[in-house]
């Protein structure tokens, strides 16, 4: 028998390397699962106050931006009847809980694929396992810490509303940016060790250019608008919508509209429409689809490229 | 290279008989690894060089791999050091992206090393479930097993330690029995026999068997040609990338073993002008039993070791004896012309000679060096010339015993009193 005689179109398609993903979406979410789970055992293991320095860092943050904003810079006093500003506490608490969410998930995972990298060269697994399961592990972390929120909210006395239940849709968006965030930059760490600084700094910027600390409409008032009296003002709209265009702009603005007071404008409100979403959205969908992309390419000569 | 590639082309032997679907199919496998001589990693080089293409060389660690593994069948994969051995097993169980086919069919669990992915950290059983949910189980089997894994490591007294606080021993019974509790149908497993006590070796050898006789489609790169005897239906040999035989293990056994040992048979120099120089050992070599001479004779069959000698005056009567050293410089075989040709006669200047022993070879495997020593009739202390180092030639066998050598032994098991007890003179 030669060898020209192995009926290989019987045998189906053939393997030629690591894949991102792998056929059997049931282990691909335990694997993920299941490594999440340990790496939260491992990072509180040993320490006496275990889940709740996962607390502090951004609780601290958060204590010295509130007295310093409402103590100091008064921005909930700025403009007198603006309801917007009410429970300042819980709103600038939950966007900082949410922006930590963001900031650990994609920093979190630049280094993640070279960190496993005994598994990478050893063991055959669905190599998106890895970025995925680290955003999961802050997603872990989010809950417990928006937990918190709530609790902080309630002592604030918010009552609870129905758009509460528009919290895991926030949670979802927001969990894509980040996942798709994941995928490009750990793959792109492999070939450029620089994306771990550049994305630190990155992240700085994007921490005070969204709306962490001062709500939408503020930034939008701080500029004055292009008028007949005015010719040297700013083109207000277009400078709304590009400042909108950034998805945590708009995930951290629903957040305040839907859980803290609805007196905080929702994003469509400050848009102008709800078809305008989809223009973050859709950097939401492209981030992830580009980060899927170059994961998928990359993943079979991860193990020899690192 | 003797005896070379006959065989890769062989097409029963690309092929076992009677054959369905294989389990395994390579197909025209080729590998290459660009190893960078300086690797360029940062944004200030590559915006400082945009056009320099980082300097690297191409090493090819595959070269068009072609081969079948039969539904459960004992496949063995052997090779020097470098071979790519490693690397074929990698390819197939897709660890590395490769040019050309491979189709598996079965769930694959990959032994390349043991506790890959084991966290020191954290106790036994969450390793333990982690593993094997890497390895492909969903987490209720991997905790179902947990029972049986933890009792065939023997470590059920340690299951709440950390594994940080694991002998290195202890570490891979663990994660040994973590490997082997997977269901899958194809095991490619890279020497991970060599490790553990004698008694857990021993354990591992019964579980190969055993999953051999469940009929598991097994992968198995080794060094270790007894091991690859024992347990191996065919196997492959490579060399540099490339297949160099496919087939009987036995035979890879042997090839392994003259490609390991006799890669310079005809190695010249070294031969140190000890001696009066009256006359000189040109060369040396050793014979099969057919009288052609081999870098590596098969243990068992009547070999010859030869020198020639020029002689550069008139000599009467000189007499040749060689030691033949095994591998721990000890002498194992030493003869000489001494007691059947004392008067080996008159030897003219320019004439040549040629001296000659011949010996049932008992020799373990190994490599040997013999040492010609040529003297003046005497005490054998007026050396005329030395031979040594020169020349080399390896002992191929089916296994090593483990003694020096091995002398064909009667054994025989007899039951009751039919062998009197032994009336020693006290």
């Amino acid at each position: 028998m030669t060898a020209e005689a192995i009926p290989y179109e019987a045998l189906g398609r053939p393997i030629r390397g690591p894949r991102a993903l792998n056929d059997d979406p049931a282990r691909f979410w335990h694997l993920t699962f299941n490594i999440a789970v340990n790496q939260w055992k491992l990072r509180f293991f040993g320490s006496a106050l275990g889940y709740l320095w996962q607390l502090v860092r951004p609780l601290l943050l958060f204590g010295v931006l509130y007295v310093f904003f409402t103590k100091i810079a008064k921005v909930n006093g700025a403009h007198p009847g603006d309801r917007s500003y009410d429970f300042y506490g819980a709103q600038l608490l939950g966007s900082i809980v949410l922006f930590t969410f963001f900031a650990e998930g994609t920093m979190g995972s630049v280094r993640c694929v070279l960190d496993n990298e005994a598994l990478v060269r050893k063991i055959q697994f669905p190599r998106m396992v890895i970025p995925l399961s680290v955003v999961l592990l802050t997603l872990f972390n989010l809950t417990l810490n928006l937990v918190v929120v709530f609790i902080f909210a309630f002592v604030q006395g918010v009552h609870p509303m129905l758009s509460w239940l528009e919290l895991p849709l926030i949670v979802l968006v927001l969990a894509f940016l980040v996942a798709g965030l994941s995928m490009l930059l750990s793959s792109l760490f492999i070939y450029v060790r620089d994306i771990q600084p550049i994305w630190e700094v990155i992240n700085q910027v994007l921490f005070y250019s969204s709306p962490v600390i001062i709500a939408v409409p503020a930034v939008v008032l701080a500029f004055a608008p292009k008028t007949a009296a005015n010719p040297h003002g700013f083109d207000v709209p277009f400078l709304t919508h590009v400042y909108m265009a950034n998805p945590l702009a708009a995930v951290l603005e629903q957040f305040r509209h839907a859980v803290v007071t609805r007196a905080a404008p929702s994003p469509a409100a400050v848009l102008g429409g709800q078809a305008y979403l989809l223009i973050p959205l859709a950097i939401v969908v492209g981030i992830f689809a580009l980060g899927f992309y170059v994961f998928n390419r990359t993943a079979p000569y991860v193990a020899e490229n690192l | 290279m003797p005896r070379s590639s006959r065989s890769v082309h062989d097409e029963a032997a690309i092929l076992p008989a009677n054959l369905a679907l294989p389990a395994i199919a390579v197909r025209g496998v080729s590998k290459t690894f660009r190893v960078p001589h300086e690797r360029t990693h940062t944004l200030k080089e590559r915006a400082l060089h945009p056009r320099r293409r980082s300097g690297h060389q191409v090493f090819h660690a595959l070269r068009g791999i072609s081969f079948a593994v039969q539904e459960g069948e004992f496949f063995g994969i052997a090779g020097r050091n470098g071979s790519g051995k490693s690397t074929l097993l990698k390819c197939i169980a897709g660890i590395y992206g490769v040019d050309g086919d491979i189709w598996r069919r079965g769930r694959v669990s990959t032994f390349i090393e043991l506790g890959v992915g084991f966290n020191a950290d954290l106790a036994a059983r969450d390793n333990v479930i982690l593993n094997g949910i890497m390895l492909g189980l969903s987490p209720r089997e991997a905790r179902k097993r947990y029972e049986s894994v933890i009792e065939f490591a023997e470590l059920k007294e340690f299951e709440d330690l950390k594994l940080k606080n694991y002998s290195s021993g202890m570490y891979v019974r663990l994660a040994f029995s973590v490997a082997i509790q997977v269901d899958a149908d194809i095991l490619l497993i890279d020497e991970i026999l060599a490790v553990g006590d004698a008694a857990f070796q021993q354990k591992c050898f019964d579980v190969f068997n055993r999953m051999r006789d469940e009929g598991k489609t097994i992968v198995f790169v080794t060094h270790d040609m007894g091991a690859l005897n024992r347990f191996c239906h065919r196997a492959l040999l490579l060399e540099r990338g490339s297949q160099v035989y496919i087939g009987d293990p036995q035979e890879v056994g042997d090839r392994y073993l003259e490609l390991n040992f006799g890669r310079d048979p005809e190695a010249k120099g070294m031969t140190e002008g000890r001696g009066d120089g009256d006359a000189k050992v040109l060369e040396a070599w050793v014979e099969d039993e057919h009288g052609k001479p081999q870098p590596a004779v098969p243990q068992g069959q009547r070999i010859t070791l030869r020198a020639r000698v020029s002689f550069m005056v008139e000599v009467e009567d000189p007499q040749a004896s060689v030691y033949v050293h095994n591998e721990e410089h000890k002498a194992v075989l030493v003869a000489s012309t001494v007691l059947e040709h004392e008067r080996s006669g008159r030897f003219r200047s320019g004439e040549t000679a040629v001296f000659s022993f011949t010996f049932d070879n008992v020799l373990a495997p190994g490599r040997y060096s013999p040492v010609f020593n040529l003297a003046h009739r005497g005490s054998g202390l007026d050396v005329i010339d030395r031979f040594e180092g020169a020349f080399s030639f390896v002992v191929t066998a089916q296994q090593a015993l483990g003694g020096v050598v091995d002398l064909p032994v009667q054994v025989a098991v007899q039951r009751g009193d039919t062998v009197p007890a032994p009336e020693l003179p006290v």
